[in-house]
């Protein structure tokens, strides 16, 4: 009985914080949601599913989100996984600490300072100008998508790397030089064994990004000239310029949905691809 | 003062900073500690207007005043002097648009002291009982008289005063004229046209629906104002035409334009006076057609924290040889005479700042309603999500 107690005591802190922080600011949202925008901007209550039928104007930011956002995550999957392969596997353990700093390094500084660099290095006196010179003719990198999905890859990557080097680093060697005994090729080896035991940290630097990668506003701003609008840009312009918080609400709503939906089946895959993996193991 | 301290190092400055800012010492003790009493003693010997002025000598107004304002508004020194004279340390937040500033207050606990409306919001703070009517006799350096009523008019509502004018300035448009090849556009016209031509890819608009549709708008020789569903529909076709040639949407422009990755740009008056002043092919222009003719203002919401410090900043910043000052700094023409009356006549008679009559006249104050019109803000997310 005292267990009980001292347990729900223990609890008690981070509930309230959920339910402060967390549940109430959520039923807010959606009790907003189906309101409608009073007249100089701002709220009024109403029960009305006019902002849901509303949802169309945005379309064009949810699907350029949509697709960014698992590009992105696919392209910081692909540079990360090497590095933090490399990083586990390969590096001199006497480096390798100072390797790992060196990955967490740009997050001592806001990411709005970093992205400025980047729109010098983007921009016409940047890389373009060194193609130029180079004789590659000119080329334009600011305010392109390409120069969102570089910010986003060059800001995520380090949620990407630590699960992954994490899942590495933890990888039972032994496993490896059973299988090079046994007469498997290093490729093979890799793909039986080193790919499917890192997946859970695959899985997880995936969900990590992905899920901030789906209200990312900054980088589209800064880096996309204005020009990529994600839903993100969309609620930052609605709650602060147009100030419809209603629509805002809705949108928000929709986003929230759109993210239980994608997570949901995202984690039931990972939860078949898991018991893939323990049959692996077993072996 | 003692003769023994006449050097101090940046750490034990900084030291010396946190202790007063927390009150562990007096204002005095920071003061002499740091020598910046004799300085500020040295420096008013030799400079009157620095001299403490007995408004606030008098009364404690606290050790900050919050300022929301807008990028490279104010000169830095002069909130020195104000902070010396006064002890009250001027923190800014700065702001990219004026629906952001409203939807702050609106949202409350915005913490500010003073903020910085454009003529066409303060009708709406009025409504919405955001601002207080200003307690002029705590303002003896506003002098009504002595400003240009077509500026200072709109921060009178039902005959009380809710906010006293900073400056005023005009939306234009800046362009490089090392692209032109030797001709410099007059029109909004030419501007939207050579954004679909030459100027491909080098054009930036403000992320700001009342300038960017409201130029737009002129292009058809429209009002800047119009809420017009189908004058508005020949405004978003322009702007979705010109999009795929935009070098960016953004309101903050000057790095692009310095740097020779935007031609040109929808632009303040204060941000073309600056780069001209640096970059002098890069030159303001009003457009023919017309435009916005906008004037800013100082007041104080409703709640304000620190309010016997807003209200010494506000007439601090009033005072004629500081706002002379201030005008130097930021590049954009006051309605004060007084000030005028020091303003050096290179300034007095700069185009960017005191426009040709003919192309003033042909400017549009913006309205309240151009503001909060919800079809405006839903044109300008189509135009950004496009």
């Amino acid at each position: 009985m005292q267990r009980r107690l001292s347990t729900w005591l223990l609890l008690a802190p981070a509930g309230l914080w959920f339910a402060v922080m967390l549940v109430l600011p959520l039923c807010f949202v959606l009790v907003f949601s189906f309101g409608q925008r009073e007249a100089a901007g701002g709220y009024v209550p109403a029960f009305t599913f006019e902002q849901y039928a509303n949802l169309p104007a945005r379309w064009t930011a949810f699907r350029n989100t949509l697709t960014l956002a698992p590009l992105g995550t696919i392209l910081s999957l692909l540079i990360a996984y090497p590095l933090a392969y490399f990083l586990a596997m390969r590096a001199d353990p006497k480096w390798r600490t100072m390797l790992l700093i060196l990955v967490i390094v740009p997050f001592w500084t806001s990411i709005l300072i970093r992205s400025y660099a980047w729109i010098f290095i983007l921009g016409g006196q940047g890389l373009p100008a060194l193609v130029d010179w180079l004789g590659f003719g000119s080329i334009r990198l600011i305010n392109t998508p390409f120069a969102v999905l570089t910010g986003i890859v060059y800001g995520y990557l380090p949620l990407m790397v630590l699960p992954v080097y994490v899942s590495l680093e933890r990888l039972d060697k032994r496993l490896l030089e059973a299988s090079a005994d046994l007469g498997a090729p290093p490729l093979q080896s890799f793909l039986q064994i080193t790919l499917p035991l890192s997946l859970p940290g695959v899985a997880t630097g995936c969900m990590l990004v992905f899920i901030l990668l789906m209200g990312e506003f900054l980088i589209p701003a800064m880096l996309g000239g204005g020009k990529v609008f994600f839903i993100g840009n969309a609620l930052v312009d609605l709650f602060l310029q147009s100030r419809n918080w209603a629509f805002g609400a809705a949108v928000a709503v929709t986003l929230v949905a759109i993210m239980l939906v994608t997570v949901t089946l995202y984690m039931s895959l990972m939860r078949r691809l898991g018991g893939a993996r323990e049959d692996v193991s077993l072996m | 003062m003692s003769d023994k301290i006449d050097h101090i190092s940046r750490q034990k400055f900084m030291e010396e900073l946190r202790r007063y800012q927390k009150g562990s010492v007096s204002r005095r003790h920071f003061l002499g500690v740091t020598g910046l009493g004799a300085a500020a003693a040295a420096l008013g010997a030799a400079m009157p207007a620095l001299l403490p002025r007995p408004a606030f000598a008098q009364a404690n107004i606290g050790d900050r005043v919050i300022l929301a304002t807008w990028p490279n508004y104010h000169d830095p020194a002069n909130f020195d002097a104000f902070a010396a004279e006064t002890g009250a340390a001027v923190q800014m937040n700065v702001f990219g648009s004026n629906e952001e500033m409203l939807a702050k207050l609106q949202a409350g606990g915005s913490g500010w002291d003073v903020f910085i409306p454009t003529n066409y919001t303060i009708s709406t703070y009025v409504e919405q009982d955001l601002i207080e009517p200003l307690d002029l006799s705590l303002i003896p350096n506003y002098d009504g008289v002595s400003f240009d009523q077509r500026f200072a008019g709109p921060g009178t509502i039902d005959g009380k005063v809710y906010a006293v004018p900073k400056n005023w300035g005009t939306t234009g448009f800046a362009v490089n004229t090392n692209n032109t090849g030797g001709t410099t556009p007059t029109t909004w016209k030419e501007f939207w046209d050579l954004t679909q031509t030459t100027f491909s890819g080098r054009t930036m608009v403000h992320d700001y629906q009342l300038t960017t549709i409201g130029n737009a708008l002129k292009y058809f020789g429209y009002s800047f104002n119009s809420i017009d569903t189908a004058e508005l529909a020949d405004a978003e076709k322009l702007l979705m035409a010109c999009k795929p040639h935009l070098f960016a949407i953004s309101s903050d422009y000057q790095p692009s334009m310095r740097s020779g990755d935007a031609w040109m740009t929808i632009c303040w008056t204060g941000d073309g006076k600056q780069m001209n002043r640096d970059m002098p092919e890069i030159v303001y222009v009003l457009g023919k057609e017309g435009g916005e003719l906008w004037s800013d203002f100082y007041a104080i919401p409703k709640g304000a924290p620190h309010r016997d410090a807003a209200y010494a900043l506000i007439n601090f910043l009033l005072t004629p040889d500081i706002n002379a000052k201030e005008v130097l700094f930021h590049g954009y023409p006051v309605a004060d005479s007084r000030v005028n009356a020091l303003l050096p006549p290179e300034v007095l008679n700069d185009p960017i700042l005191y426009p040709a009559a003919d192309l003033l006249s042909a400017l549009e104050f913006g309205a309240a309603a151009t503001l909060t019109d919800p079809n405006r803000a839903e044109l300008m997310a189509r135009f950004k999500s496009a």
